[in-house]
């Protein structure tokens, strides 16, 4: 949207600062913003809302963390070790996927596979060490089942893995997709998506280590 | 008519750098600066949960504030949202995310917090309704 600072310019006082005055207006139409920021912005909706629904789930795990129905608490089960390791994988994909996002605008094909492939590649970790942490979990006898505790305990992280493996297909077919077709400007806005949907699962990770494993494990 | 903005347009969409940004060398150090803060904050998160050092009380309250800066450090180095004129729309609507996440999980915290103050617990309902 073009009409940012207009309302400096001409002193209207009810076109807001860079909120697209100018619609139905003679004055400031310059046309639509391009398809990329169009893309992104309504993207970035899409996250805002995908943290909406984290943020109950975070509320139920909240108001259920105590209600361990005589089992296990987080305290007996959690291990920080694997905590932190996974932390450091997704610390490094984002990074991984920062210089990704870079090569794209390069449009340098070799550095990019390269970044997306180390970033799957830390993806997959994270996954794996998450995926032995469940089936360790129930082999305890510590199952969804288990406790209300439990239950929202697999729900929010469960949920989080489940976006990284919807992150790690689509990584898989941007990969794809720019070996094929290479940097063409619809491709391009999909690789935008892609680094803020990977960059916003590693801010709702920042949430799950504290809430869930930091605080849980303290006593 | 000249209307005194550029026809180009100004605005950025969310997790674009600004155009003033420099070559594909600044932009990493931009990356690695965010990388370098988010493992720092990280590490004290992972020291103060498990430390005896500090007064044991504070430790949650330390812990959700290591959190809230890492997110920021995050919005601002990997996702580019900053305060700038260009940002705005992006800044708006993730304010009113905020917003709503802030109503609903502190509501869902307080209400339910009220609740199991002022409810009789469980075995004594079980014990009346016998």
């Amino acid at each position: 949207m073009s009409a940012v600072g207009f309302s400096e310019v001409h002193g209207d006082s009810h076109a807001l600062r860079g909120l697209g005055d100018g619609f139905g207006s003679d004055r400031g139409w310059s046309g639509p913003p391009p398809k990329r920021i169009v893309t992104g912005y309504g993207f970035w909706i899409f996250i805002l809302s995908d943290m909406i629904m984290f943020a109950a789930l975070f509320a139920t795990y909240a108001v259920l963390h105590d209600q361990n129905a005589g089992g296990p608490s987080g305290h007996d089960l959690f291990n920080l070790r694997n905590v932190a390791i996974e932390t450091g994988f997704l610390l490094a994909s984002s990074f991984t996927c920062g210089v990704a996002s870079i090569a794209a605008d390069a449009r340098n094909k070799i550095w990019f596979q390269m970044a997306m492939a180390v970033t799957c590649a830390f993806g997959l970790g994270f996954l794996a060490i998450e995926a032995n942490e469940f089936a360790d979990f129930v082999a305890r006898g510590a199952g969804p089942t288990r406790s209300a505790f439990l239950s929202a305990f697999f729900t929010l992280v469960g949920c989080h893995g489940l976006h990284v493996s919807a992150g790690i297909l689509w990584l898989l077919t941007m990969m794809a997709q720019v070996f094929a077709k290479g940097f063409r400007p619809d491709i391009q806005r999909r690789i935008l998506c892609f680094a803020l949907f990977w960059h916003a699962l590693d801010i709702i990770w920042i949430a799950v280590f504290t809430v869930v494993y930091l605080l849980g494990s303290a006593t | 008519m000249s209307n005194g903005f550029d026809e180009a347009g100004t605005d950025i969409a969310p997790g674009d750098e600004a155009a003033a940004g420099g070559g594909v060398a600044q932009r990493v150090v931009g990356y690695l600066a965010g990388l370098g803060l988010a493992i720092l904050l990280t590490a004290t998160s992972f020291y103060v949960a498990g430390t005896d050092l500090v007064w044991q009380p504070s430790i949650p309250v330390a812990l959700v504030v290591l959190a809230i800066a890492q997110m920021g450090v995050h919005l601002v180095f990997f996702l580019h949202i900053t305060s700038g004129p260009d940002n705005a729309n992006n800044v708006l609507a993730l304010a009113f995310g905020v917003l709503i996440v802030i109503l609903l999980m502190g509501g869902s915290l307080w209400i339910m917090t009220n609740l199991n103050h002022n409810m009789m617990p469980m075995d004594h309902i079980m014990q009346m309704q016998r």
